[in-house]
């Protein structure tokens, strides 16, 4: 019967085409946008991360109180010993120091007065160490417009519209002024090596990348940092992973305790209001998958009904021949399962196939974020996931069977007599 | 089944409610049916024929009145035991043809076996079988569309008697038919009547049906006026 019932929804290619396409565009997009979010959802996460607020980082619990007044005379003390027993308790994490201070930064003339000067806020990292994932994390191969990455001790990065104000070109001096862990003033010099652009106008306007070291000299913070940021070595962020870190860590240590120098452990969700970014994210994936379902149920409904008053002389017929009306009822909810799967599995093959060349060759962004105040990269990538193979699914099985079930109880409630009749009508 | 009674009908009476004036289509019918008759109900149009068809094959039930059709009571039959009846006991002829039109000849004779649940051997023999009664067994690779009128009627017939049912009702078949393809049609229908004992119950004001016909009912606004037994 059911060979039967596919060779007609084969051959009668005016009812099945208008439902496959309806169902195999619907799931493209649910597919393709499923992608999509997750790809966003990933690089947003990744970006954060990696630039500001690693899958959890350690700090201490004043500085964790205000991270944005970048209170370095809260940094964490100790740090060596600090790396060394969070290596040993959490082998399948990387740790890494950084240091973010604020500062001047002033342009001397060739007098040493003062011919330019700007804010910065700077971001200290390990990246002279051989062989240190920081120039990588902080995207640094890829931002750097003019010069070169810095090669040695006491060389820095600045934004390009930062450099562009104070007129700096790669291999000027500057001079950093700002205040040491201890409250007093702090002042070095320092050879610009590079100009980086990330395109987002808050790092451009006031970044400043330098070697932990450097950083570390200038604001007396020898075996200090501001941060410790941590990130998984053995796969992507993980949320429930990453929580069950903090809350290990944070349980064995004195976060609990009063004192503002204890060591606390953030996850990212904690930091930067990203919780509730991500959980947006959940929100519109869901949202997405609900519009989709409802809207193509609708399309399908209608698609249903049309093909149904189309077919009551053979549904006539049918129940003429002694097929139940729950037979013919159960008949159309399986043709809607056919064309449901075959509309589904095209769906879904076009929508990997677009996500996966958009995994390859991203969306430029750029244009919409040049003034965003925001994080976020130039770039966003999809992201194919195995739930990318099995989330078409749901709208495109569930829809055609909400579709035909709806359009189905109209023949299923019509008097057998009456459909009978119009056989002959 | 010869002799046996295979249709009884009792006081049938069939309302249909419409507004403030309901519309009787049938009043008081009492006939009785024996196995392999081949009898017509007869009469203009709005005299209850095709109620009665209706009514008989299990596809409507009568307002008061039984009907009793292979010793099951029409009246009290669930819907799914309805179709079992249709399924298992009746074919049906319609004016129109009604031949699914996606599918092939073999394709639609081979439908009610399907619902019979019969093996693809057991069909594909009954399938042929059917074809050859009615002359189409070189047909049935064509789809309805390329079939002419006698044609699809013969398909229809086939798929009618493909599971020899013990009744077949047939509502106006040679409506849609030139004088040849009715005597045709009306030749295969009395060979099979003949062959297999297959009773036939025609709703039909067609001249050409009414002189084949061994037992003709004429029904006038619902009441039947006369029941003639006729020699062929």
């Amino acid at each position: 019967m059911i060979r039967f019932l596919f060779k007609g929804l084969l051959r009668d290619r005016s009812r099945t085409l208008l439902p496959f396409l309806t169902v195999a565009i619907g799931v493209l997009l649910t597919v393709f946008l499923e992608c999509y979010i997750t790809g966003a959802e990933h690089q947003i996460i990744d970006f954060n991360a990696d630039l500001l607020t690693g899958q959890v980082k350690v700090m201490t619990k004043g500085y964790a109180a205000e991270p944005d007044s970048l209170p370095n005379d809260l940094s964490l003390d100790g740090v060596g010993t600090l790396l060394s027993e969070l290596g040993t308790d959490f082998p399948n994490m990387a740790w890494t120091p950084r240091i973010r201070l604020g500062g001047l930064l002033d342009v001397p003339d060739e007098a040493g007065e003062t011919k330019a000067q700007g804010t910065v806020l700077g971001t200290a990292a390990g990246i002279l160490a051989p062989g240190n994932a920081e120039i990588r994390r902080l995207g640094l191969e890829n931002t750097v417009v003019r010069g070169r990455l810095p090669e040695k001790r006491g060389e820095i990065l600045i934004g390009e519209i930062l450099a562009d104000r104070l007129k700096l070109q790669p291999g000027g001096t500057a001079t950093l002024i700002g205040s040491t862990m201890n409250g007093a003033m702090a002042t070095a010099n320092y050879t610009v090596s590079g100009i980086v652009r990330y395109g987002v106008r808050a790092l451009d306007r006031t970044g400043l990348v330098m070697d932990l070291a450097d950083a570390q000299a200038v604001l007396d913070m020898e075996d200090a940092a501001g941060e410790i940021l941590g990130w998984r070595t053995n796969g992507p962020y993980e949320r429930n992973l990453i929580e069950a870190v903090a809350a290990r860590f944070n349980g064995r240590t004195e976060a609990g305790s009063g004192c503002d120098l204890a060591p606390v452990m953030k996850t990212l969700r904690d930091q930067s209001d990203l919780a509730a970014l991500l959980d947006q994210f959940s929100t519109v994936r869901g949202a997405i998958l609900t519009i989709f379902i409802l809207a193509m149920s609708l399309v399908l409904w209608n698609a249903g009904l049309l093909g149904s008053l189309r077919r009551y002389g053979e549904i006539g017929v049918r129940l003429a021949m002694g097929e139940p009306k729950g037979g013919v009822y159960r008949a159309m909810l399986g043709e809607a399962v056919m064309v449901g799967v075959l509309g589904t599995v095209a769906g879904t093959a076009l929508g990997l196939a677009l996500s996966y060349y958009l995994q390859a060759h991203g969306i430029n962004i750029s244009g919409l974020m040049k003034n965003a105040a925001v994080m976020l990269p130039s770039h966003l990538y999809t992201r194919v996931t195995p739930v990318a193979y099995i989330i078409g699914f749901i709208p495109g099985l569930l829809s055609t069977l909400i579709g035909t079930a709806i359009a189905g109880r109209g023949i299923y409630k019509r008097s057998t007599a009456s459909l009978f009749k119009e056989l002959e009508t | 089944m010869e002799n046996s009674v295979l249709i009884r009908t009792v006081n049938l009476t069939k309302i249909y409610p419409s507004g403030e004036q309901p519309i009787t289509a049938l009043r008081d019918v009492n006939l009785v049916f024996q196995a392999g008759e081949f009898a017509g109900l007869v009469g203009p149009s709005g005299s209850g024929k095709t109620t009665l068809l209706n009514i008989v094959g299990s596809l409507d039930v009568p307002t008061s009145g039984s009907v009793e059709v292979l010793g099951e009571k029409i009246e009290t039959l669930s819907h799914k035991k309805a179709a079992r009846l249709r399924n298992r006991h009746i074919g049906f002829i319609f004016q129109t043809f009604n031949l699914l039109p996606v599918y092939t000849v073999y394709e639609n004779v081979e439908f009610p076996l399907l619902l019979l649940g019969m093996t693809a051997a057991a069909r594909r023999k009954a399938v042929r079988d059917a074809l050859a009664w009615v002359g189409l067994s070189d047909r049935e690779h064509s789809r309805p569309a390329q079939l002419s009128g006698g044609q699809s009627q013969r398909v229809a017939i086939a798929r009618a008697v493909v599971k020899k049912p013990d009744l077949v009702l047939a509502d106006e078949p040679t409506a849609n038919l030139d004088a040849d393809n009715s005597h045709h049609i009306l030749h295969t229908m009395e060979d099979i009547n003949r062959d297999l004992g297959t009773t036939f119950l025609f709703s039909t004001h067609d001249a050409k049906v009414i002189a084949h016909l061994r037992r003709k009912i004429t029904l006038v606004d619902g009441r039947v006026t006369a029941d003639e037994a006729r020699t062929t």
